[in-house]
């Protein structure tokens, strides 16, 4: 039975070449060249899985109220004089054990991230594919509200949505609506960077010929701008997503350390510190230090990747 | 001065990459008599350019001189330590770059940089210095140049700017000046001054010139002898008439075919088929044997430059020995 | 040129407009202002009272060309917390945020730019290389951890330093209050300000490394190396010039980000300033507090850029003659 020939990819479907550059820009040898990133990329991936396992590899469970005790509250990690073997890594004031805490904090801080991230790319994306697109008035006002927002810092953004939120909502859906909230903050706060860089893309796309081409056959805008446009601008877009995690990552960390993130009833690896600062001069290290590294640990792995991405990716270097 | 000014034997320029090293110029040779102006002419990516910032000593890592000898004035200057390479920069070799868009600071003044250029090289006063890099700006042919002299490289056209630049390579005096496609990024109707500034100057100062151009025009206007290179060698190398009017290398042959000329009835354009290697795959022997029409079996042996009369061809129709054997088997 | 200046003084004012605007919509539709600052015996007759006193019962329009007003004379009503105006509230703790805000940005360029300088002209020194390695963790943690681990480092284990508040403070007129002038004012002051210089600083030392090399990497640079100028003249008389201009623009709407982040270090350290106050507002759904603070950072930032439009418009020549005619 004879193949019917595919139609030419290479005129409505040029993301290829993205994927192809990707391919070409020897990612693999670049990134096994370094010591440091190849490091960096361990340690993301170990994080990444012991969130998402948090549920299965948790030895307790940190919100249930039933399993803390009061009486086990305080206790240093199980490596020291006076640490309880059944907490590794000691517990905090409410007696809950630190390394399940950190699991789920570790959890909810990057769900917070990857879901703020992609309202932000998806807000900023959407945006920049109109208001490239579209040009005119509707450019320049979307490119207005992203110049008058770019003058001020994201995380002040953020703190201003959160806070106002935080002010409006009453005391316990404040807590219920904590995530939702975060994500919704931090989405808004990030997607200029996305909408600036879409829209310079679109503003060249939308002349070449094959742009043309479809509108000629009769296609809509919306089309065209989906299954045209989208796939040739996503690059960069990926690369921003993937720095803008780290950030996205630290937002909700700052806002929860802060006091107006996440309760401490599901707390974050930020609200966790938040809790452990107390305990500081009392003694009680290890509530706030071991947070504190994983928290490190995550964002600087985050970010050795997203400077060696790139890098990699970035034809001015080679 | 007896002697050749400058003096380039068996130059050798090499490119490290991953893959091993890349020969980008490979036994050029040639001379440069006291105020003689040289023609380098040749495609894009024949080694012209590279030639000269050889001889200057600016070969961006990962390019570095890897055989050969250069020498200004009898003295070799291809492997002096940087300290004594920037005193010869300026001093006695100077350079005009491509792109009079971007050779300037814009944010420096232009008697700034003439006067800096000035007090680096001369043992003179600020004073003095101003005063000199005035007349230079009015040797260059810049009108008002008392008035212009403060002003930014943006309030010059590109016309303008070529000529600060040829001031500011000439302002040292040195004795010889690399001039390296000055005329390619401007206007056409202003090509030919700058080509007549830079031949008056140099001519009135002294300085022997070569000028590197992919324009055989201005070769055949403005210099004396002229050296075409291709694929990193020299072709040919002579007088300029007898090599225009005369060319031995099949190579400038096609090149002089091709260009049009208004006597000729209209026909195709000449065109020498195929196109110039790239460095990574010339081939072994001579680099222009897979396009040339008279190719015989020697030229799978590459042929050094062979002099004829005070001419030279890297050809072996030039030696009587390879063809007497050719037409024999 | 003047009519540059009057265009972005314009687009400024129309920004802090439409900032004001936002405040105001904060202010008076979030929550109910009056049921927010009376307590539950206060008879629905007081409270029309209030609410008339305060002019709620009139068209939006006037109470937001009210607000607006007031806003511009510093008259930011009353918090709902303290009972008291709060001009006057956040007026006490402005001097202790700026002068902190103020050290940490010195410090920051004062330290950022030399190190950037030096990292892009000697890249493959041990010392270059350490620097980088610094200045990708001064980038990455964030800033409370920061503060956290010298808190640990300089407070618990060494004892060196105090871990919160300002230390002695000394008057200075009717309104400022300096720690710089006391001894434990000043040891207050390293921690924070480290702290919070520490971002921006590692901020301005990687972008004038970025600068630096492209800058080193143009024509002109090599034009002036091919006459035969001195290193040193090159670095410091052509390449300076050219990294700094850029990096001017950035380093200027960076100090306004310092202000953002002052927040946050006050909280770690407990600084008795305008960002801890308005946290507290935040928590306690203080919005005359919020809307106020909103109003006040945003007028700062856009003080700020214009600033530094101006200051980059007269620095580069280019900019400068665009202004004015073509060229010859």
């Amino acid at each position: 039975m004879s193949e019917i020939a595919a139609e030419p990819e290479g005129a409505s479907r040029p993301d290829r070449t993205f994927i192809a550059r990707l391919k070409d820009s020897d990612l693999l040898a670049s990134f096994l060249s370094s010591k440091v990133t190849v490091a960096a990329g361990a340690v993301t991936i170990i994080l990444f899985l012991a969130a998402l396992l948090a549920p299965w590899i948790a030895p307790t469970d940190p919100f249930n109220p039933a399993t803390n005790f009061l009486s086990d509250s305080l206790d240093p990690p199980s490596f020291i004089a006076g640490g309880d073997p059944r907490f590794l890594l000691g517990t905090d004031d409410q007696g809950r054990d630190m390394l399940s805490a950190i699991l789920y904090g570790l959890r909810v801080s990057l769900a917070i991230g990857f879901c703020g991230v992609a309202l932000g790319a998806a807000i900023g994306v959407g945006l920049g594919l109109i208001s490239g697109y579209a040009g005119g008035w509707t450019d320049s006002i979307i490119m207005r509200i992203a110049d008058v927002q770019l003058t001020f810092p994201a995380i002040l953004i953020a703190l201003l949505l959160d806070g106002v939120a935080h002010a409006m909502l009453k005391a316990q859906s404040r807590d219920e609506s904590a995530f939702a909230v975060l994500v919704v903050s931090i989405g808004l706060s990030f997607w200029v960077q996305y909408a600036r860089t879409v829209r310079a893309s679109t503003m060249v796309e939308k002349n070449r010929d094959y742009v043309l081409a479809a509108r000629l056959i009769g296609l809509t805008h919306a089309r065209i701008l989906i299954s045209h446009v989208l796939p040739n601008v996503m690059g960069p877009v990926m690369v921003i997503a993937t720095i803008n995690l780290a950030l996205a990552i630290i937002t909700e960390a700052t806002l929860s350390f802060l006091g107006v993130g996440l309760p401490p009833t599901e707390p974050s690896l930020g609200t966790l510190i938040r809790i452990g600062q107390n305990y500081l001069f009392s003694g009680e290290w290890w509530i706030v230090a071991f947070p504190s590294l994983t928290l490190a640990a995550l964002v600087l792995a985050v970010n050795l990747l997203g400077d060696w991405l790139r890098d990699a990716l970035n034809p001015r270097l080679k | 001065m007896t002697g050749p000014l400058l003096s380039v034997r068996d130059l050798r320029v090499e490119f490290a990459t991953r893959k091993g090293p890349l020969v980008a110029l490979d036994g050029v040779s040639f001379d440069i008599a006291p105020g003689e102006v040289l023609g380098v002419v040749g495609e894009s990516g024949a080694g012209k350019s590279l030639t000269g910032l050889a001889i200057i000593g600016l070969l961006d890592p990962p390019g570095r001189i890897a055989g050969g000898e250069i020498s200004l004035a009898g003295k070799r200057i291809d492997s002096l330590p940087p300290a004594q390479m920037r005193d010869i920069r300026g001093r006695r070799i100077g350079i005009i770059f491509q792109d009079p868009m971007t050779s300037l600071n814009p944010l420096l003044r232009i008697g700034d940089q003439l006067t800096e250029t000035i007090l680096a090289h001369k043992s003179v006063g600020r004073r003095e210095a101003r005063e000199r890099a005035i007349a230079w700006l009015g040797e260059v042919g810049i009108p008002s140049p008392e008035k212009r002299i403060d002003g930014y490289p943006h309030e010059f056209s590109g016309g303008m700017r070529q000529r600060v630049v040829i001031a500011l390579a000439l302002c040292a005096e040195p004795a010889l000046v690399i001039a390296d496609e000055p005329t390619t990024a401007l206007d056409v109707s202003v090509q030919a001054q700058i080509i007549s500034v830079l031949k008056n100057l140099t001519r009135r100062h002294g300085a022997a010139v070569m000028l590197i151009t992919h324009d055989m025009g201005v070769i055949a206007e403005t210099a004396d002898r002229v050296a075409v290179m291709y694929a990193g060698r020299i072709a040919e190398v002579g007088e300029v008439h007898e090599v225009v009017r005369d060319p031995l290398h099949p190579y400038t042959q096609g090149l002089m075919a091709a260009i049009p000329t208004l006597e000729v009835s209209a026909r195709r354009l000449a065109q020498i088929p195929g196109a110039m290697p790239r460095l990574s795959a010339i081939p072994p022997g001579c680099a222009f044997a897979p396009r040339c029409p008279r190719v015989f079996a020697r030229c799978a042996e590459r042929p050094p430059l062979m002099a004829i009369g005070d001419r030279g061809a890297a050809c072996w129709l030039y030696d009587r020995a390879a063809v007497a054997a050719d037409v024999r088997t | 040129m003047i009519a540059f200046i009057l265009r972005r003084l314009l687009a400024s004012i129309g920004v802090l407009i439409a900032v004001g605007l936002i405040a105001f919509a904060m202010f008076r539709y979030v929550g109910d202002p009056v049921n927010q600052m009376v307590g539950i015996e206060t008879s629905v007759q007081e409270r029309e009272q209030l609410r008339h006193q305060l002019g709620l019962d009139q068209p939006t329009i006037i109470q937001a060309a009210r607000f607006l007003i007031n806003a511009a004379r510093f008259d930011f009503g009353v918090s709902y917390q303290f009972k008291q105006p709060v001009a006057d509230l956040i007026g006490a703790r402005m001097p202790a945020t700026l002068e902190l805000a103020l050290v940490a940005s010195i410090l920051s360029l004062a330290a950022g730019v030399p190190m950037g300088v030096f990292t892009a002209l000697h890249r493959d020194s041990a010392l270059a290389r350490l620097f980088q390695a610094l200045s990708l963790i001064g980038i990455s943690l964030p800033t409370f951890l920061i503060g956290i681990l010298l808190i640990y480092l300089f407070a618990v284990v060494l004892r060196w330093l105090p871990s919160f508040g300002r230390g002695d403070v000394v008057h200075i007129g009717s309104w400022w209050t300096t720690g710089l002038l006391t001894a434990s004012g000043l040891k207050s002051l390293i921690m924070p300000s480290i702290t919070l210089a520490l971002f921006q600083m590692t901020l301005i030392m990687r972008l004038v490394r970025a600068e630096m090399l492209e800058v080193m990497r143009s024509e002109y640079i090599r034009f002036a190396r091919a006459r035969g100028l001195s290193e040193r003249a090159i670095h410091f008389h052509h390449a300076l010039k050219n990294t700094l201009v850029p990096v001017i623009t950035v380093v200027g709407l960076q100090l306004g980000s310092i202000l953002a982040f002052s927040i946050i270090t006050e909280t770690v350290f407990a600084w008795p300033g305008m960002g801890q106050l308005f946290l507290q507002s935040i928590q306690n759904a203080d919005i005359p507090i919020m809307a106020a603070y909103l109003l006040l950072i945003a007028s700062l930032f856009v003080v700020i850029n214009l600033i530094v439009d101006l200051i980059y418009a007269a620095v580069d020549p280019r900019l400068r003659i665009q202004l004015h005619r073509a060229p010859v």
